[in-house]
């Protein structure tokens, strides 16, 4: 396979001197990449906000495809559940669709009563032109809640604008709310989305170390709770690509200072607490603390080294959307014994790509923005028997017969958390040893049994 | 028959159809050789794909001319050119089907002027076969951009010329399964043959032992080309516009004899098509059939009890609404809501035409969404839902089972091996709607029978 020729910076093999790849570019037009658009960006990362409406202004479309699909729960309202969109028609499109947007954001808010309104702005928004802050302008007066423009025009820039748009977004209801009675410990958890529940994992951590959760931004979110997060001491960030940026901003506005955080794996786990507690500088909280990680691994540890007999010497492949969990990742996997041989992601940046580079073993390829014919030849070449991505990079590893874990939106089952992991070790040891692989013909890693050579057994053929 | 007045709300809730450009990529995906490129955003492309995926669970690459915003101001033309390409270069495809999207068709990209500049400037050999298709999302729904495409690979690509001994069969957007069982039946009554689109093979194949740029299977292009020498013609699909059927194109433009068909579904239906294909070949229907047409009468009369006077809610894709709606009148369950996201203008009337002994019970709502699908089925409150897996919400908040067919099932395995057509699919669903009334019957009885 050759790499197209725009592409050959952002694929790496460490050992290759100097250590150079591109990365934050747009895609390769004609390369069919793994990303979405402006318009996904913003869209992940403000779905779960449970108590708003969320109207995707454009044709229905881009509502359609984003229409329940990620596994965010909520503890109270679902309205983020519901697919909202102007469905535009050729009418609007000649002739503007500020009007159909004023009349459907009145309508749904009379519907609904939620605590606050996003219009997402479309590629099609963006050409012809609708004064979509005028118009949510004039509803937040009529209606008294807030309604934000989302500028996630999908021509726009890459998926990661989308998670600036997304940002900004959010920083618009930041500020808004009462700030008395907040804990001198208190964090925001920024970019967790509550897939599965998982950001009821890591609060009830919290809760436990004697820190208060102000806002969960945006996992089971709500608008009053993101509206106090200003008045939060800390800022804990997971999934760096989204999130980094609200972070920013808000200790550029507010003077929070802010720790980068992974929930996934024993080792980032136990850190996200420790740096908590460190940053605090609290003994009790620290004592506290270390309770906590040490009943929490040893009620799992047993069961997981039984995984990791099984798996240990197991290659595995990496794609993600955010570089920040695939080092979780490198790390997890590390803990069940198997080697990473292939990690990417769809939005790492340059810093990212040289602590990957950094953690990972030599001759790993590490790749950034990748698509289906360089990810099915790396995932052959290394001969790997796990890839874990999300739902575009399934088929690829099924159909060649490799085992599979989804670690996207779709997610099922919690994968953060001390028991996370042990879900985690369970889904890789099922992908992994199940039977069904015996039936397809593919290079294996150990002697057959027996001895004998047939065609389930042959060897590697890259 | 009620046609339900269509409501004046700004808003789309839930919305039952998806985008053109779906459609027009999925038809490209059932020709030999063939990768879809739509010119737009990158989100199109890869939303698409995901929400393929995540149906027919197969690998599906669909190519994006990936818009920036200087091509938004001053055109996709050097992006298309790229993409092309770099399409090229990676997948050597024989065919390259390229679909605008709503950004591309709005801004006024000349699709055939930027293909003029592409081909004479590329002169490498091993070109592809470039065929274009306008699908703005604005206009109509995934089901227009599917026939659309249909049209335009035939309006670009047949040619004329002696008759052969082939039948041309455009099936509409039905299953992998439903694919394989019409070229079966096709096969059985003797005939060469083209079935466009044709992804029974591309979109629902076997392993691989070694990664295939583009999935083996599909329509081939010479079979294609040789749609204007076929003797018949058969467009399935009722609802399929005269503008938009591709058989009535070949009719116009090579006097191929053509038909417009329902979707075989039920007793009636899949007798027109059988009775139709065997006055094309001169056969009698095969033996196979018949007997597969006794066994489903046969169930028919075993099960009729069950049935009678129940209701169903019917929602998704115009033509599959219609086959289903007139498979459960000839068994006694009354289709009291079809509900389409489509704007056909015709479902109403072949409803009407139909099933006259029906008229006045049933419902007919195009261009809807699942919020006034859920107005309907609380004031009906019919027995069953039947259609694709977005109904699932529906059905789980107001505990009527929903029967799953056509697309998508996002939530079970094996939603590209759901048959819905001949006397085998009919058997099928037929089974599966009695067992499921059967059931619900048994759920809810306080002894709980464990027989018959």
């Amino acid at each position: 396979m050759k790499v197209l020729e725009g592409r050959k910076k952002q694929v790496f093999r460490k050992g290759e001197t100097p250590f150079e790849i591109d990365c934050e570019k747009q895609s390769l037009a004609g390369s069919v990449s793994q990303r979405a658009c402006v318009f996904c960006g913003s869209r992940v990362v403000l779905y779960p906000i449970a108590d708003a409406v969320h109207l995707v202004h454009g044709p229905a479309g881009c509502a359609a495809y984003t229409w329940d699909i990620r596994g965010a729960l909520s503890s109270g309202p679902e309205l983020h559940r519901l697919s909202f969109t102007t469905d535009l028609r050729e009418q609007e499109v000649i002739h503007g669709g500020e009007s159909k947007l004023y009349q459907g954001l009145i309508q749904l808010i009379d519907r609904y009563h939620p605590k606050a309104a996003f219009v997402y702005g479309t590629c099609i928004v963006g050409v012809i032109g609708d004064d979509v802050e005028a118009v949510c302008k004039k509803v937040s007066a009529l209606k008294g809640i807030p309604v934000i423009p989302v500028h996630s025009e999908g021509f726009k820039g890459t998926k990661k604008d989308g998670y600036k748009a997304a940002c900004t977004a959010l920083m618009r209801l930041i500020g808004r709310g009462r700030t008395d009675g907040i804990s001198k410990y208190s964090v925001n958890i920024l970019g967790d989305y509550n897939l599965a529940g998982e950001i009821w994992i890591i609060k009830d951590y919290y809760r436990r170390m004697g820190v208060e959760v102000v806002a969960g931004i945006t996992g089971d979110g709500r608008v009053e709770e993101i509206e106090r997060a200003h008045g939060a001491a800390l800022n804990l960030v997971q999934c760096s690509g989204s999130m980094n940026y609200l972070a920013q901003l808000m200790k550029e506005k507010y003077g929070i200072p802010s720790l980068q955080v992974s929930y996934f794996g024993f080792e980032d786990m136990a850190e996200a607490l420790y740096g908590v507690a460190r940053h605090f500088n609290d003994a009790e909280m620290m004592k506290r603390t270390q309770e906590l990680v040490r009943d929490e691994i040893q009620a799992i540890y047993p069961k997981l080294l039984e995984y990791r007999k099984a798996l240990a010497g197991k290659k595995a492949a990496i794609y993600v959307g955010g570089a920040f969990k695939a080092f979780s990742l490198v790390k997890a996997l590390r803990l069940l014994g198997m080697d990473v041989a292939v990690v990417g992601s769809q939005t790492g940046s340059k810093q990212d790509y040289q602590l990957l580079k950094e953690l990972c073993d030599e001759g790993t390829i590490i790749v950034d923005d990748s698509n289906p014919l360089e990810l099915s030849h790396f995932i052959r070449e290394k001969n790997v028997s796990l890839f874990i991505g999300g739902v575009k990079e399934r088929p690829i590893a099924y159909k060649l017969g490799i085992g599979f874990c989804d670690h996207n939106h779709e997610r099922k089952v919690a994968l953060a958390g001390f028991v996370g992991m042990l879900n985690f070790a369970e889904e890789v040891y099922q992908s992994v040893m199940s039977p069904v692989w015996q039936f397809i013909p593919r290079p294996k890693q150990s002697v057959p049994m027996g001895g004998v050579q047939d065609e389930y057994s042959r060897t590697a053929n890259p | 028959m009620n046609i339900r007045e269509l409501p004046t709300r700004e808003v789309t809730i839930n919305a039952c159809k998806l985008c053109n450009p779906l459609g027009a990529s999925l038809v490209f995906r059932g020709i030999e050789g063939a990768v879809p490129l739509l010119h737009g955003s990158q989100g199109c492309a890869t939303y698409i794909r995901r929400y393929l995926i995540s149906h027919f669970k197969e690998p599906i690459d669909i190519a994006s001319s990936n818009f920036s915003e200087s091509s938004t101001i001053f055109g996709g033309g050097p992006k298309l050119k790229q993409a092309l390409k770099n399409v090229i270069d990676q997948y050597q495809p024989t065919f390259i089907g390229i679909a605008t999207t709503c950004l591309s068709e709005t801004i006024g990209d000349d699709l055939q002027l930027i293909l003029d500049e592409f081909n004479r400037e590329y002169r490498a050999p091993g070109k592809p076969l470039l065929v274009t298709v306008s699908t703005p999302s604005y206009q109509g729904s995934h089901i227009d951009g599917f026939h659309d495409t249909v049209r335009a690979v035939i309006e670009q690509v047949a040619t004329g010329g002696p008759k052969k001994n082939m039948v041309s069969i455009f099936p509409g957007m039905v299953s992998a399964a439903d694919l394989r069982l019409l070229k079966e039946v096709l096969t059985d009554f003797g005939l060469d043959f083209l079935v466009l689109p044709d992804y029974s093979e591309t979109m629902d194949g076997g392993m691989w032992d070694t990664y295939q740029k583009i999935a083996p299977g599909g329509a081939s292009v010479d079979k294609i080309r040789a749609a204007g020498r076929s003797k018949a013609v058969i467009q399935l699909g009722r609802t399929v516009r005269k503008q938009q059927n591709a058989a009535e194109y070949l009719k116009e433009r090579f006097g191929v004899e053509s038909y417009q068909l329902g979707l075989p579904v039920g007793i009636r239906e899949t007798d027109r098509l059988m009775q139709t294909l065997a006055v094309i070949t001169g056969n009698d229907i095969p033996q196979k059939y018949q007997e597969e047409r006794g066994r489903l009468i046969d169930a028919y009369v075993d099960a009729h009890k069950y049935l009678f006077g129940k209701k169903a809610a019917i929602y998704g894709e115009p033509d599959l609404v219609l086959g289903i709606a007139i498979f459960l009148a000839e068994v006694g369950v009354v289709p009291v809501i079809c509900a389409t996201g489509a704007r056909t203008g015709k479902l109403g009337d072949e409803l009407r035409c139909l099933l006259p002994e029906l008229e006045g019970e049933i419902t007919v709502a195009e261009g809807i969404d699942f919020d006034d699908i859920r107005t309907l089925v609380e004031r009906v409150q019919p027995d069953l839902l039947i259609g694709n897996s977005k109904g699932y919400p529906l059905s789980r908040q107001s505990g009527i089972p929903l029967i799953r067919v056509g697309f998508p099932i996002h939530d079970r395995i094996g939603g590209q091996r759901i048959l819905h057509l001949g006397y085998r699919g009919t058997q099928h669903l037929f089974d599966q709607i009695v067992n499921e009334l059967i059931r619900a019957r048994q759920d809810r009885s306080p002894i709980g029978w464990s027989y018959m």
